[in-house]
């Protein structure tokens, strides 16, 4: 296949990877404005990588077979994640202007995390699988402590390296007991192998919880979600935005694929445990979040609470599932993208918004941000005629095709309880009488004003042309 | 029939002004010309579905006007919108009421006009397309989509426990809804259809009937609301607006009659029989308990608001009692209701924006000074008490005509509801009209000015129309209503 050697480097991962080191040296030979510039390069580069994954064929990936798999559902994910990872380039820019935080390693940084989310994405292999999440989340660790006379930036930073570190002891571990009693790291090897046998033996279960507890860490679900408020609340408002928004993606895609590629045959073993990961973050992610002050661990335990309900999509575990969990992702990349746009270009007194109860008067202030702000909330609580809703739709369908009807049953009561706090953002905006007026400044770039635009346009309009999406999503294999 | 999508039409034109609203630039100025095009776009709303009466065909049972499209590209989901009987005259009331509103709130609204009109429109779209939707998740979406507006109308612009009333309303009812969505998945799973028209056969077993009987019961008793699902509904009324409790009383406690027969009957026939004593029993309870609590109110608009819990009982009663004469009464009941309860919320409204307050206490002796309003007010009390000749009485009579077919428990139950209806109006109109005046604020109370006339008069003269000529509306919706009770009859005899 290689008769050309050049090829090697249209294959997305790796013209990323050699696209990334390009960045660093751009950025470190460059003298003034070098953060911007080397931003507007990294939005160059993951565009590039957009239309290369778009236009990727099988062909490409032949060498690399045994490591990576290659798929609609995994070329869709991978395309989301890089949409996500530039329009979070894209808002934070001036973000880390105001902040005077203007370190040229952080878009670097957030492309070598980008490039680790493919991997991960697509790896179809233990070993690769590893290194992937490793390099996706070393990069994170340090992008969490990138505001270094910051403590709360050291502080998440930290919290988030050795919790994360501690996962991903606990992955490999899982990781050599499937090894050892299969004998194989390849995905579809394991598959095959286990494809001969109607139980898994106490070692391959051990091996499967243990893999289980790690992947659940990296979505954040729950009991495993600790780290998730308090790396948002420390690190500085972008990094959260870059956290909320991208990381996600990828760690869905690959639990996706994790639990229905080689364990697809023992459904009932890993059931079981996504069934509580997914209860138990939809009803912590709605109750602990009622009670924040802080918009983002508030955004935290929202984030959480959409995590259970991608979660009822794996535990059905059908063609439905993949297709809601894709709309959901979508949905939910695009909302959090809204927001996060919003936020970083938010300052009450000169300082960037923290508190929710700054919020008050914005109705009266900036009516089009405020109006901004409520859609995207009651999106966020699947109200129609949002695109919220219909990502939440699409996850009972896949439930009620698998009759999970006391699943589904708790999940809408969850959103019940989760409409509470979101509606809570809009009672401040809007409800509550504000005497001083005129302290919060909206301040939004041109570049950041198109992304927000957009991401308004898609959560509203979805409902005209739903099928645009859904037909992409129907698709999709895995 | 009719070569141009009348339907659509009526139910985006709201939302097209909305939009034109939305570019009109707010200022002291400026709000004058807010409130005009919002006027004028109900206005044209209104309009356009009396056309939709006036060409409607009466020898026609199913659905009319019917524009479908595709929606959903996967799964069976149209954007299917029509008419029939029973949904003609929830849109005329939704339409009609609408241009009310704005009227009514000409004045008395100061902050934030632009926002409350919009909300308003966007409201009103919600409503008609609700009414309007054959597809059960359109439907569903309008359903939920209504919680929007009212929210932001009663948490901005209400009284001073609105943040309360506003979570409670939106919570309260999204509950409900929520399982309805459930409910709509697992029927689609059955059936591979979305379509209301269709689903009204039989297509469940029992067991699933039951189950989703239940879940729609859940959203339509909160809704509509049937005792003790009601206590978001005092709180909502006494905090909001005087034009958001109109629709509220208006056309949002109609979703859930409407919803019960258009699915629980329609589609969920047997569950209904099984059913049934729960619904009868719950009613008499609302009707009588919900009677007495009003008669020991003090503020005029949680009486009326507890009057709307009692009068709702006797529309559940007739609904279920799934006969023509009940089906009738029930439909004539929550017309009547529409337009009596709103009138009263206006009426309400009228001294509340002279006084600023609404206790009964306060008042007496108003027919002193305001003679005009008196005999409006009068009107809609009798009207609420079901005095023949109007509105209000058709759809009582005809309720307890069927329920004799059933059973005179309920018979009794009902009227003794009518009887204590007349209690507590009477005696509401008798503190706060009659005597004479012994407050000294209201020594210069001013009577119902221009304005005031051209909200109430309309109303006044339709509630009398109604009780005079029955027969006007109750020929359109009569064929509809005998295809569902025919197809329950079909159904439950087997």
């Amino acid at each position: 296949m290689l008769n050309n050697i050049y090829n090697i480097f249209f294959i997305p991962e790796i013209f990323l990877a050699c696209s990334s080191f390009v960045c660093l040296l751009f950025g470190l030979f460059l003298k003034k404005n070098a953060f911007r510039q080397t931003s507007n390069l990294a939005v160059f580069v993951l565009l590039l990588t957009i239309l290369l994954v778009y236009y990727d064929s099988e062909s490409n990936f032949a060498n690399y077979k045994s490591l990576f798999s290659h798929s609609s559902f995994i070329n869709f994910f991978k395309i989301l994640a890089l949409l996500g990872s530039i329009a979070s380039i894209i808002i934070s820019k001036d973000y880390f202007s105001g902040i005077k935080l203007k370190n040229f390693e952080i878009p670097i940084l957030f492309l070598f995390s980008t490039l680790g989310m493919m991997l991960m994405i697509a790896s179809n292999n233990l070993m690769s699988m590893y290194l992937a999440i490793e390099l996706q989340s070393l990069s994170l660790y340090v992008a969490a402590a990138i505001k270094r006379d910051s403590i709360s930036s050291a502080e998440s930073g930290v919290k988030y390296f050795i919790l994360g570190a501690l996962s991903s002891g606990i992955l490999l571990y899982g990781f050599s007991l499937i090894y050892g009693f299969t004998g194989s790291m390849n995905f579809n090897e394991i598959s095959f192998y286990l494809s001969k046998y109607d139980n898994l033996n106490l070692g391959l279960i051990f091996g499967l919880v243990f893999v289980m507890v790690g992947l659940a860490f990296k979505v954040s679900a729950v009991p495993f979600h600790m780290w998730t408020p308090d790396v948002y609340e420390g690190a500085p408002n972008s990094i959260t935005g870059f956290f909320a928004i991208v990381p996600k993606i990828a760690a869905v895609a690959l639990i996706y694929r994790f639990c229905l590629v080689p364990f697809e045959n023992f459904y009932l073993e890993w059931s079981q445990i996504i069934l509580f990961l997914s209860i138990a973050s939809m009803f912590l992610g709605a109750i602990a979040a009622i009670a924040q002050s802080n918009i983002k661990r508030l955004l935290a335990y929202s984030s959480i609470g959409h995590i259970g309900y991608i979660l009822i999509a794996l535990v059905a575990a059908n063609d439905d599932g993949i297709k809601a969990a894709s709309i959901y992702m979508f949905s939910y990349m695009i909302m959090n993208v809204a927001i996060f746009a919003i936020l970083l270009s938010l300052k009450v007194k000169n300082e960037y918004l923290i508190n929710i109860s700054d919020l008050k008067g914005l109705s009266k202030s900036n009516p089009i941000v405020s109006l901004s702000i409520s859609i995207i909330m009651l999106s966020m609580a699947g109200i129609p005629p949002f695109i919220g809703f219909f990502g939440k739709f699409y996850v009972f369908i896949a439930a009620i095709e698998q009759e999970l009807y006391v699943l589904s049953v708790l999940g809408v009561l969850a959103s019940v309880i989760s409409a509470f706090y979101y509606l809570r953002i809009i009672k401040i905006m809007y409800f509550d009488e504000s005497k001083s007026e005129g302290i919060i400044n909206f301040q939004i770039s041109f570049q950041s004003k198109i992304i927000l635009s957009l991401s308004l346009f898609l959560i509203i309009c979805f409902i005209f042309y739903p099928s645009l999406l859904i037909n992409i999503s129907a698709s999709l294999t895995i | 029939m009719i070569d141009w999508p009348l339907v659509s039409v009526i139910i985006f034109l709201p939302l097209i002004g909305a939009l034109i609203i939305l570019f009109i630039k707010e200022d002291e100025l400026t709000s004058i010309n807010i409130k005009w095009a919002a006027l004028l776009t109900t206005l044209g709303a209104f309009i356009l579905s009396l056309i939709l009466w006036l060409r409607f065909d009466y020898s026609n049972p199913s659905y009319q006007y019917e524009e479908k499209f595709r929606w959903f590209d996967d799964f069976n989901f149209f954007y299917h919108v029509g008419v029939d009987g029973i949904s003609l005259f929830m849109i005329l009331l939704s339409t009609f009421l609408t241009p009310l509103c704005i009227l009514a709130s000409w004045n008395n609204i100061k902050k934030r006009v632009k926002e409350y009109m919009l909300s308003f429109l966007f409201l009103e779209t919600v409503m008609i397309g609700m009414f309007a939707s054959i597809d059960i998740l359109l439907f569903y979406i309008f359903f939920e989509a209504v919680l929007i507006p009212m929210y932001l109308i009663i948490g901005i612009w209400g009284g001073n426990r609105r943040i309360y009333a506003s979570f409670k309303f939106f919570l309260y009812t999204l509950l409900g809804s929520v399982l309805m969505l459930i409910a709509i998945i697992v029927m689609y799973r059955n059936t591979s259809s979305m379509s209301i028209e269709f689903l009204q056969g039989n297509y469940f077993s029992y067991n699933t009937q039951l189950f989703l009987w239940l879940a729609f019961f859940a959203s339509f008793a909160v809704k509509i609301p049937m005792w003790p699902f009601h206590t978001w509904l005092p709180d909502a009324h006494v905090e909001a607006p005087t034009a958001g409790s109109v629709i509220l009383a208006g056309v949002l406690l109609k979703m859930g009659g409407y919803g019960f027969i258009r699915f629980s009957l329609g589609m969920l026939p047997e569950a209904t029989e099984f059913f049934i004593p729960l619904i009868m029993t719950l009613s008499i309870v609302a009707i009588v308990y919900t009677s007495l609590v009003a008669l020991a109110q003090t503020d005029i608009k949680k009486l009326i608001a507890y009057s709307s819990v009692a009068h709702m009982g006797i529309v559940t009663i007739g609904i279920f009692l799934v006969n023509q004469q009940g089906l009738e009464g029930a439909m004539m009941q929550m017309i009547s209701h529409g337009l009596v309860s709103a009138a009263l919320f206006l009426c309400v409204g009228v001294i509340y924006d002279r006084m600023h307050t609404r206790e009964i206490e306060f008042y007496g002796g108003l027919v002193q000074r305001m003679p005009l309003y008196a005999t409006v007010f009068m009107i809609f009390m009798l009207g609420s008490v079901g005095l023949p000749g109007t509105s209000g009485f058709i759809g009582e009579f005809l309720v307890i005509v069927g329920a004799f077919k059933f059973s005179s428990y309920v018979v009794i139950g009902a009227a003794f509801g009518i009887i204590l209806s007349a209690v507590y109006m009477l005696y509401l109109y008798k503190r706060i009209i009659f005597g004479t005046i012994t407050n000294n604020k209201l020594a210069d109370i001013l009577d119902i000015n221009t304005r005031e006339k051209i909200i109430l008069i309309p109303l006044a003269i339709s509630v009398i129309l109604l009780g005079v000529f029955p027969n006007l509306f109750l020929d359109p919706m009569r064929l509809s209503l005998e295809l569902i009770i025919t197809n329950y009859e079909i159904v439950n005899a087997k």
